[in-house]
Formats: C-alpha cells, structure tokens, sequence
C-alpha cells in the first residue's frame, strides 16, 4: 500500500493546484533554456546558412558578426583562384526598418551573388531569387508572404520565397536580396542628400564593399594553409567556419547567456526553496498522522518513503506541467524557443535532487515528531 | 473475572520516571508496580498530571522509564537490548492502540486502515485486505469498509479504531479515553466490545478514563494520585 499516493489521491485538488503553480515555475525555467538555445541557434543559423568553410574579412576585424568588416568586392575573385578553393562569393550584411501596413518591421538584409555561395539555403515556399534586382527571399517570421511587395530604402521588393529559421543573434529575421540591391540599399541616398553630395562634387557612384567573402574548399583542401595564405594579403584576415561559430558564441551570445544562465540560477533556487515550503507545509500538516503511523509501529523508512514519495510526484507533475505549457506556448514568444529533449531531461533530473534535497526539511520533521502526541500526552 | 489465575502480560516492579534535574525535576510516576493479566480490562483513574498517559505511554514502548522493569507479555523491554527499532516493532506485533478521537488515517479508506498496519507487519496486500474485511465484519462495521473516515460516524470510526488495534492480534491493548467522543449509550457498546475482545483474544485492556459511565465495566481500577497508585491492586470490580 503506497501511503504517499492514497494521501495525494485523497487531497488531489490541492494537490494539482500546487503542481499547477510548481508548473508555471518550471515553464519559466523551461522558456529560459529554449530562450537561450533559440538564441545560440539563430546566431549560428546565420553563420552555417552559406555552407561555408572559410570566411575572408577585413583585416584587424572579426567581421562580420562581432565587428564590422568592409572589403573591395574584387577580393571574391582573388579568393576563388587560391589553390583548394572551389566556390566563393560575396556577402553583405545590414539592419534595416521597413514599413509594412502602418507598422514597422526591423530586418536582417542579407546581400549574395545568386549561384554563389551565401544566399538562403532551404526555401520552404516559393522559389530562390532569379532576377538581378528587387525580388527577395524572407524568413516566415517576418510576416511576409509570397508574392507581397515591400519597400527596402527606395526601391520595392516582392517575396518570391520563403525559409525559416533565419534570424540573426538580436533576433530580427532575415531577408535575403542580390548584392547589388544589398550594396544599393547600404550606400543611395535620398534625393535630397544625393543633390548636397553632388553640389559638393561628390561622386555618386555606389560604392563596391562587401562584409566577407565566403568561400567553399575543394574535398582534400587544407583549410588552415588556404587561411594562412589570405592572411599573408595585409588587409584581409581569414576565418575557418569553426573560427566563425566559436567567435560568434563567445562574443556575440556570450553576455546573453551568462544572464540567462544567472538568472536560471535563480530561478532554480526559488524553485527549491519553493518546493521545500510547500514539502515542508504538507508535512507538518500531517504530524498528527505521522505520530500515528508511528504509534502503531511504521519503521521510519515508511514515513521517510511518504514525504520523499510526495516530493518526487510534485515535481514531477510540476515539471511535467511545465513541460506540456511551454510546448503549447512556445511559438507565441517574440524570440525563438528551442527545447530539446535533453535541456527537458537535465531539467527532470535537477528537480529530482532538488526534490529530494528539499524534502529534507520535512523529513528531519517527522523523524522528530514524537509518537506520544498520537496518545495526546 | 479470575485474573489471578491467568497469566500476567503487563508486569511493572518498581517503576519511576522523571522529567528534567535539579529544581526542575518533575516526578511523574513514583516506585509503581502492577500487573495485569490475561482477559482483563482495567482503567488508569486519575486527575489531570497525576501521571497516567506516562504510564500509558511507558507500557506503550514510547516513553522509556527512569527506572524499574517493564515485562510485556513475557519479554522484558527497557534493558538496554531494545532498540527504537525494535520497540516499534513489539508495538506492532504485541499492543493495539485505541485513541479519543480514533486517529484513522483520513487518506485511507476504513478497510485500508486496518489493513495499512498488517501490512507494516509483513502480510501481503490480499492477505491484508482479507483479514481487514473479516475483522470489520466482526466489529460490524464491515458494510462501512470502502468508506473514508470523514464520511463515518463517531461510533462507527472508534470500532474502525478498534478493528485496527486488534488487525496483529496483540495482547495488550492500550486505550485513551475510548469513549469520550462518543454518548452514553454508544459508550457502552464500545466498552461490552472491548470485553467481549478482551475475553475472546486473551488479551488485556488497560484504559486512561474520565468517564464514570463506565466504570463498572472495568474488572479493576487503578487510581493514580501524584504519581502512586492508590492501592496495589486496584479497586475490584
């Protein structure tokens, strides 16, 4: 007879109530983990999108993503003849706000040579971009559809294709445009700026920068010689993918998640010092019958297995509560929320102990309780 | 009743027991000595600190005595061979507790309140549940087994209280104050059962009472008066 599930069974309400509470707890907890798993995936999405092996940046910069890095167009060319090389192209990166029916929508602009690398990777809907100007590739979560125009600087652009999953590291999503169009929208003025700058004699000319140029390897390439050789170029620096991702998640993502990862921290303890509240609360209402069970000859053992028993089950359920609410509600956040089963299952185990730990107060409670309170004496 | 002629299952010679030292020193029994025997039901008389529940809870294997020896049904507790452990376990195996307000556990319903201390005792899950019916049956309160004590009366709960004490078939029951929640009339059920028990499991009843309704339904009474029994052996009923 398992005391610890007849007493949960007989006081059931109060019982899914508390694991209810326990629960939006452990959803908080849970949307933490996805939150910062979301945002070390978006940044790295964003760095594996073009499938790259080597990332050739400005010299003395970590471009493009922890620093800005400009570099002439050309050097594409010259990459793409270093031995081992097999494909190369030019990427640009920008932030931009266009309005979209009254409101504002703040974009990743991303800028590629069509049949190069570095453009989007899966579209899911529609198709990549075929014409040299105004077509665009959006994530979803921009909240554009196909066939949809909208304005980027001075020109209008339509959807012609739709991926997911494509956000850069602040979580603005991604749109994908031609070089040319991305280099247009980085350097044409507006009208009235455009008249100032050639009044002054200014040339209007576009300028030809790009942030990188990605480049695939050939199969049997030595990646770290190809690197090393840029580098000999005195003003380009060079980057393997690895490089890449790793400075991303260092100094890009890094702050982030140590708050997150302070603030689960905290979360965590509240958690504990909130089941043993409530471990402890349940049990001293039950030290009347504890004294019983004592009186009439139950080792400790069963007294321990009741309290630890009812523990375990409330943070369990609490979990698993928390568990089912954050998977229900995980696509209404603003930001990605990527739960995997693991973050799910090294959370299970920390509630275990934390269950078992907090359960400590109780126990040293009811070991303490003396039988002769059953009699009244 | 011929207690004398039975065999004793409580014995007590010369027991003491005080609380704390010095100025402080509480003497709650004093030099005490009783027997009771097999088939008999005795009362613990007394006013409020004149050291009954002690006593009761002396002989209950919960409170160890200062000095003085204690032999329950042949066994001698408190010689430094017994263990915490191991007085829970002759509490389980030797004495039923019966209590003022019936203590079931409100989690279970009445069948598995007797059956939760056969189980503690090694039977099996059927096995307990059997013995549980037949002894609910017994008590006739069997048609009340899938019940949960909130949903019992007062009546009914005490002889649940009472089927429980009996479930290890022990030989000494200890009784506080069994029938003060319960009328005059019902009393004395309870009280002709607690006999009846007695008589027919050969065992012993020693009972805390206020109630003077039922005083003639113990074979003796033991007045308690600072901690001495007035009279060795208790007023013959």
């Amino acid at each position: 007879m398992n005391l610890a599930y007849r007493d949960v069974r007989h006081n059931l309400f109060r019982f899914v109530l508390t694991c209810l509470g326990l629960g939006l707890l452990m959803s908080v907890v849970l949307a933490m983990i996805g939150i910062y798993n979301g945002l070390v995936a978006d940044a790295l999405n964003l760095v594996k999108a073009p499938q790259a092996d080597l990332w050739v940046v400005e010299s003395g910069t970590k471009g493009p993503f922890a620093e800005a890095s400009k570099i002439p167009e050309d050097t594409r060319e010259a990459v793409e003849r270093l031995h081992g090389v097999s494909e190369a192209g030019n990427i640009t990166y920008q932030t931009v706000e266009a309005p979209l029916a009254g409101k504002t929508l703040r974009l990743y602009v991303i800028g590629y040579e069509r049949d190069r690398p570095g453009g989007p990777g899966d579209v899911v809907e529609g198709r990549k971009i075929v014409q040299s100007h105004f077509e665009l590739v959006a994530d979803r979560d921009t909240g554009l559809t196909l066939g949809v125009t909208i304005r980027l600087g001075r020109n209008r652009f339509k959807v012609v294709g739709l991926v997911e999953d494509t956000m850069n590291s602040g979580g603005d999503p991604v749109v994908f445009v031609t070089l040319a169009d991305a280099q247009t929208l980085q350097s044409q003025l507006a009208p009235p700026a455009a008249r100032v700058q050639a009044a002054r004699g200014a040339s209007a000319e576009i300028a030809k920068t790009v942030a990188a140029v990605v480049a695939r390897l050939e199969a049997n390439a030595d990646i770290d010689a190809v690197a090393r050789t840029v580098r000999q170029w005195k003003h380009l620096s060079a980057m393997t993918q690895a490089d890449q991702e790793q400075l991303l998640i260092k100094s890009v993502v890094d702050r982030a998640r140590r708050q997150i990862g302070l603030f689960l921290g905290i979360l965590l303890t509240v958690s504990a010092v909130v089941i043993a509240l409530i471990v402890y609360t349940m049990t001293m209402e039950k030290l009347k019958q504890i004294a019983t069970l004592k009186l009439i000859g139950a080792p400790d053992r069963t007294i321990v297995g009741l309290i630890v028993q009812q523990a375990i089950a409330l943070g369990m359920v609490g979990w698993a509560f928390g568990l089912a609410l954050i998977t229900l509600t995980k696509d209404g956040f603003p930001r990605r929320v990527l739960l995997e089963p693991y973050n799910a299952a090294v959370l299970a185990g920390i509630i275990l102990v934390v269950c078992i730990a907090a359960s400590g107060l109780g126990v040293r409670a009811a070991l303490k309780v003396d039988p002769a309170t059953a009699i009244g004496g | 009743m011929s207690g004398q002629t039975r065999d004793a299952i409580v014995e007590i010679r010369g027991l003491s027991k005080h609380y704390g030292e010095g100025h402080t020193r509480v003497d709650a029994l004093r030099d005490l000595d009783l027997t009771v025997r097999a088939g008999e039901v005795v009362a613990l008389l007394g006013p409020s600190g004149s050291g009954k529940t002690t006593l009761l809870n002396i002989i209950g294997c919960i409170v160890e005595p200062t000095i003085g020896n204690v032999r329950l049904d042949g066994e001698e507790v408190y010689d430094n061979r017994w263990l915490r452990g191991d007085l829970r376990r002759l509490r389980l195996d030797k004495i039923g507790f019966i209590f003022q307000f019936h203590n079931l556990l409100p989690f279970l319903n009445a069948r598995d309140n007797v059956a939760v201390v056969l189980q503690l005792a090694g039977k099996s899950g059927p096995e307990a549940q059997r013995r549980a019916t037949e002894l609910l049956d017994y008590l006739e309160v069997g048609n009340r087994k899938d019940s949960m004590p909130a949903l019992l009366s007062g009546g009914e709960a005490q002889r649940v209280a009472i089927a429980r004490a009996l479930a290890n078939s022990p030989r000494i029951i200890l009784a506080d104050e069994p029938t003060a929640a319960l009328d005059s009339k019902r009393a004395g059920i309870v009280m002709d059962l607690l006999r009846k028990l007695a008589a027919e499991h050969d065992a012993c009843i020693i009972a805390v009472t206020h109630d003077e309704k039922i005083y003639d339904r113990f074979d003796r009474l033991f007045h308690l008066r600072d901690g001495r029994l007035d009279g060795a052996e208790g007023d013959q009923k």
